[in-house]
């Protein structure tokens, strides 16, 4: 991450002051500069090790244990070996919310990415109020999502809603789609909401990547009579590659633990139809106190989470690799 | 990338109907917070008279959800910066051993979802005492913040010239000293960036609030919103009033911090 060689202004501070009498109160001086100085990230250190070290460690153990209600008041949570993890992954309610999980996951990011990156594509044009325009994009981004999601829950209300509305005004359906009724339809909906919401950081990190590329290109290009599509094609897209994976990595991230904008817009339902891994997580955590099979569900959660940067990040240093070939 | 006049206003034309279109849901969660209330139906397109009966039940049941908010958004806000600023500071400037191990660790934070943090802190606090209480909403909230805070500063002290922090130091300034007189003051654009997004983050938080409250002693407002869908569907126009009143300070930081929020967007913020 520091690629900074260059030594600090601290390094070898006093090197030249050596005086055997000092010599001591030197070395104590340095240890105490060289404690200082991990005196500033320790808090820090020790807060993330708190809470985000301990859960780590804290959720593997809850998983093997059998730590119920019960538990909460006997303090009693005994070893449960694999039992946790074989009734959640065996059942159907496991295979349904991996599902919808994949899918919610899959639809938002795609729906964000060429969203996001079409709006980006578009500000990269200079015009008035241009920048205005872009940043007050952001507002769906920066709003408490269960602000958002309550908003969107009136707004595609089967019978009362705006959506239906507009739908039954156009003639597009006599009865209006069961948005939140529906069992297909009530997953496209929380995508959509989801898409809504992710739209504008796509587009704030994408933008931020087509700044960087080099205009003399698409000059050279235009000289040798490409296109537009061709100069998104062998210019935009390789060298926006390295940002494409930081967008899709965190993407996944953020999505696969999505709760909020799921449990405001449908809770879950029509009949688990909108159930994911990290609704059911909490469900069974926080509503059955089923704390030992919760943290199954976390783990897998955060292992998905892993295995995809791993794989992605792997892949975004070949791309990078290409990239910088390029230019 | 010059254009004609006549095409850059063409644009100007399609991009305000690009951000009506994304912000249309904004404005009908105002214009349902105006409508009369009692009612499910939707109400007209213009919230004409405008009616805050919505506001005045919203007032009522969730003032103290709000002022519980701004508390626990402030108190995340500092511990972020407080404990990010001096972290960064050191990551940046100095050549400690285990810097990479601290930021590889930083960027596992943002894998790890927060109902695994819930899982694990909800039985530690039922143990000290910190179920129901400002400090624990905190604490917890700030899981969102001090990572982002860290990454946003340490991106910007990296850039300071280490001339500027030698010439100090020749003065006879200790480490401290150049922390507080030279780095902060240098920073103050990433400082407000990152407060900026470390309130919105612990301001917008629902689960940690969902999880580590039992009680309606301390209560956010983003749960005040959300038990409000459970209990109250006949008075929308106070459901969505308080939608509105949760979204305010969203809307209004990004009007007056506009450069910084925009700045740190652009840095990969991301919840």
């Amino acid at each position: 991450m520091t690629d900074r060689t260059s030594p600090t202004p601290w390094t070898g501070a006093g090197d030249d002051a050596v005086v055997d009498t000092a010599d001591r109160g030197m070395v104590r001086a340095r240890a105490r500069e060289r404690l200082a100085r991990w005196g500033f990230v320790l808090p820090a250190a020790a807060y993330l090790l708190v809470f985000f070290g301990y859960p780590l460690v804290k959720n593997v153990e809850l998983s093997f244990q059998q730590y119920t209600t019960t538990t909460l008041y006997s303090g009693v949570a005994p070893f449960a070996g694999l039992r946790n993890y074989a009734a959640i992954l065996t059942s159907d309610l496991f295979s349904e919310a991996l599902a919808h999980t994949i899918l919610f996951t899959a639809g938002s990011l795609l729906g964000q990415f060429v969203l996001g990156l079409a709006l980006a594509l578009f500000f990269q044009r200079r015009f008035p109020l241009g920048g205005v325009l872009r940043s007050l994009l952001l507002l769906p981004w920066l709003l408490p999502l269960v602000a958002s999601g309550t908003t969107w829950r009136w707004m595609l209300d089967p019978d009362t809603g705006i959506v239906n509305a507009v739908v039954r005004g156009l003639h597009l359906s006599s009865s209006g789609v069961p948005w939140l009724t529906g069992t297909p339809q009530a997953l496209v909906s929380v995508i959509l909401v989801n898409v809504w919401v992710g739209i504008p950081f796509n587009t704030a990190i994408l933008y931020g990547g087509l700044q960087e590329i080099p205009p003399h290109l698409y000059e050279a290009a235009r000289l040798d009579g490409a296109g537009p599509v061709s100069a998104f094609r062998h210019i935009t897209w390789p060298l926006l590659r390295p940002v494409v994976s930081v967008v899709l990595v965190l993407g996944v991230a953020y999505t696969v633990k999505a709760l909020d904008v799921i449990l405001t817009v449908t809770g879950g339902g029509p009949a688990g139809s909108t159930e994911t891994l990290a609704t059911q997580a909490y469900k069974l955590s926080f509503q059955e106190f089923e704390f030992g099979r919760g943290a199954v569900l976390g783990n897998v959660l955060m292992v998905i989470s892993f295995v995809f940067a791993l794989v992605h990040l792997r892949a975004g240093r070949r791309a990078r690799a290409a990239g910088q070939a390029l230019t | 990338m010059k254009r004609p006049p006549r095409r850059g206003r063409l644009s100007t034309v399609v991009g305000i109907v690009l951000l009506a279109v994304m912000l249309f849901p904004v404005y009908w969660m105002v214009n349902a917070s105006l409508q009369p209330g009692g009612s499910a139906l939707g109400g007209g397109w213009f919230p004409v008279p405008p009616d805050f009966s919505g506001y005045a039940l919203a007032l009522r049941d969730q003032a103290g959800n709000l002022v519980t908010s701004l508390v626990v958004a402030l108190g995340s806000m500092a511990l972020s910066l407080g404990l990010a600023a001096p972290a960064a500071y050191a990551l940046a400037l100095f050549s400690l051993r285990g810097t990479d191990l601290v930021l590889l660790g930083i960027l596992v934070t943002q894998m790890v979802p927060g109902i695994v943090v819930a899982d694990a802190v909800y039985g530690a606090y039922a143990d000290l005492g910190l179920l129901n209480s400002h400090l624990g909403l905190i604490l917890a909230d700030s899981t969102a913040g001090i990572p982002f805070a860290i990454i946003i500063l340490h991106a910007f002290m990296r850039t300071i010239p280490p001339e500027i922090i030698e010439a100090a130091r020749v003065d006879g300034a200790g480490a401290l000293r150049v922390f507080r007189s030279v780095v902060l003051p240098l920073s103050r654009n990433a400082l407000i960036t990152a407060a900026v997004f470390t309130f919105l983050f612990a301001w917008s938080d629902l689960l940690f609030a969902l999880t580590l409250t039992t009680t309606p002693a301390v209560r956010p407002i983003t749960l005040g919103v959300y038990e409000y869908l459970g209990a109250n569907t006949d008075h929308w126009n106070a459901v969505m009033a308080t939608t509105v009143m949760a979204s305010v300070p969203a809307a209004l930081l990004l009007v007056i911090a506009q450069r910084h929020v925009t700045a740190g967007a652009a840095r990969g913020a991301g919840r």
